[in-house]
């Protein structure tokens, strides 16, 4: 199913398998665990930059408030690892045993009851998936309902990042406060602070990764994702064609929603904790960055963007700690200023074409091909 | 024709219209009747609310008072997507059509089937919907420009496709502003071809300033002055009423 012309075209098809032979082979092989675990921690920004591909780059909405949804998937896959960290035997010196320390030290003395749930990893899963999406939908109907769009969105989505994060600081006995949840240790029973389970975790957030970003491509496909396009164009063309624009950019950022939080969910699992500093304002504006950087409208070009922007933090941050934030401000001025298309832009206008050509020298029908399509229509719209 | 069809059934009967923008009154109390395959032209100077009526109409604009009843619902309480869907189309002045789109996905996206969100991603290309493309590709002369993103086409082009895509929808009232704006000689002439062909059984309203077309074409002619009506029938009528001649044709 996947590997068939339809679904991806040549282009896409090389750029999936580079991307699966990159992250499941070649940095595996190069990187000793502790890089290995960095890029695990990147790619769980590159869920985020897919779901704003969704919604900024196909649907034009901007979202900057993609850290609430990243952090709601985070800390609901946090609540589940710290019911399993603060058994009645590890916690027996607290005052309560068997609730999460943060609470006994804010003399809670009984687990609140919206943490029950989270005893269950199903539930827990379900709640991942289904919390996030519900919040983007109840704001996405606020706003798309009363026709609230473009900069207007962009900053209530900001405030709405601002709440979350002066929220989780301020209920510390519900969330941990601003030091998050710590000390997470297990999950069923299994250490996910070794190097085994690190490599492991790693390998099952690629494969989580490479799903998400065939059910993007699943989107963008069909009939839907063309409307997106359409709208991010012609709201008005397509409100009078008989749609009700309002539902499809409730859809889109629901979707986007959705990934973020998983993207939180993995974030969790790799680094052991979550605490509001993913939530706020900066990192929510620092993955519309990595986007930008990929390129908005390429899911591909989103992946690549959120392991490069990341790469360079850390790299930068290293050594010059001061400088990273002026960094990373000037890149975004720079792309958006002369490479609005990002990454893949680049991609598409000056590499393609030799690959194409490359490709199409092997095989006389394949040049046919390539003739043919690229008279019709230049690169493919990605 | 309808069975049953009685005369004083109007497809579309717009009664007592009046829309305020800060107490500027660019619709004022009009009243007006469309039969079932009637052509209507609407006239009149810049500024006589031409626009505003089509806006009224299909729900961009909200009506300050005044009833539109179209087949029997009022239009004035329903969302736009949902007096689409009772068959009322609208083309925009300036053509708008999705320059990142191809011209097929441009006619499919008005192809009125899979509207809801789910329904359009459920949505499968099947045979009857690339045939009815083709088809309409066909008739507004870009059969051969299916596989071409719409930003390549040329101006007239874009009008033609816009035009197709409400043909697609398929409307029982078509709307159109100004459909022949901007366009060559030859473009013209074939544009005029083209609304001929798509006029039958359905009805249509247009705004138009080329009054050669509008002779062409009009069975009634609408004469708006400062949001209300100065003049109504038919063309040789209208082009005789001094009313007319002094505040519109006499320039």
């Amino acid at each position: 199913m996947i590997i068939n012309s339809r679904f991806f075209n040549r282009s896409e098809l090389i750029g999936f398998l580079s991307l699966a032979l990159l992250l499941v082979v070649i940095l595996p092989l190069c990187l000793d665990v502790f890089r290995l675990n960095l890029v695990a921690k990147y790619l769980t920004y590159a869920f985020v930059a897919i779901g704003l591909v969704m919604c900024w780059g196909y649907g034009g909405i901007l979202s900057l408030g993609q850290g609430v949804f990243f952090g709601l998937g985070g800390y609901c896959m946090a609540m589940f690892l710290k019911l399993e960290a603060s058994s009645v035997e590890n916690t027996k010196i607290q005052s309560t045993p068997g609730i999460p320390d943060f609470m006994d030290w804010n003399q809670i003395t009984a687990l609140p009851m919206f943490w029950k749930p989270f005893h269950s990893l199903t539930l827990t899963i379900i709640a991942i998936l289904v919390v996030p999406t519900l919040l983007a939908f109840i704001i996405g109907a606020a706003m798309f309902k009363r026709r609230v769009g473009g900069v207007y969105f962009a900053i209530i989505t900001q405030a709405i990042a601002a709440i979350a994060t002066i929220l989780i600081i301020g209920q510390q006995g519900y969330t941990g406060g601003i030091n998050g949840m710590t000390d997470l240790r297990t999950l069923l029973g299994w250490d996910i602070r070794t190097d085994s389970a690190k490599v492991i975790l790693y390998f099952f957030e690629v494969i989580v990764l490479f799903a998400c970003i065939i059910a993007a491509q699943f989107i963008r496909l069909t009939k839907l994702g063309r409307i997106l396009v359409a709208m991010r164009e012609q709201e008005d063309r397509v409100r009078f064609s008989g749609y009700s624009v309002a539902n499809f950019k409730i859809f889109a950022f629901c979707a986007a929603a959705m990934f973020a939080a998983i993207g939180g969910a993995m974030f969790t699992l790799q680094i052991g904790f979550m605490s509001p500093s993913f939530v706020g304002i900066v990192p929510s504006i620092e993955m519309v960055i990595y986007t930008a950087v990929g390129g908005r409208s390429s899911i591909f070009g989103a992946v690549y963007g959120a392991l490069l922007v990341n790469f360079a933090k850390t790299s930068l941050s290293e050594s010059f700690p001061q400088m990273w934030l002026f960094g990373l401000g000037g890149l975004f001025i720079a792309v958006v200023l002369f490479f609005p298309n990002g990454l893949s832009g680049i991609w598409k206008d000056h590499v393609q074409r030799h690959v194409d050509r490359l490709l199409a020298m092997r095989s006389p029908k394949a040049r046919k091909d390539w003739a043919i399509k690229s008279a019709a229509d230049g690169a493919p719209a990605e | 024709m309808l069975i049953g069809h009685q005369p004083k059934e109007f497809l579309l009967a717009v009664e007592g219209l009046t829309v305020s923008f800060d107490g500027f009154k660019a619709v004022n109390d009009l009243s007006f009747y469309v039969e079932e395959n009637e052509i209507r032209v609407i006239i009149g100077p810049n500024g006589a609310g031409k626009t505003t009526v089509l806006d009224l109409i299909c729900g961009k604009t909200q009506a300050t008072s005044g009833s539109v009843q179209f087949r029997g619902k009022e239009l004035t309480k329903l969302k736009e997507n949902q007096i689409v869907q009772a068959g009322v189309g609208r083309k925009f002045q300036t053509p708008s059509v999705y320059e990142d789109l191809t011209v097929f996905e441009n006619l499919e996206i008005s192809y009125p089937r899979g509207r809801s969100v789910f329904g359009s991603l459920m949505f499968q290309r099947d045979a009857a919907a690339k045939e009815r493309v083709e088809e309409v590709a066909e008739m507004i002369f870009l059969k051969d420009r299916l596989n071409m993103y719409a930003d390549v086409l040329s101006h007239g082009q874009k009008q033609w496709l816009e035009i197709g895509m409400l043909l697609i929808q398929d409307p029982d009232l078509l709307m159109l502003d100004e459909p022949v704006a901007g366009m060559s000689v030859s473009e013209r002439v074939k544009t005029a071809e083209l609304l001929n062909t798509i006029i039958k059984n359905r009805s249509v309203l247009v705004i138009e300033h080329d009054m050669k077309f509008v002779e062409d074409i009009a069975h009634k002619v609408t004469v708006l002055h400062q949001g209300q009506i100065l003049s109504e029938g038919t063309m040789e009528k209208v082009q005789n009423d001094p009313k007319v001649i002094e505040v519109y044709l006499g320039h």
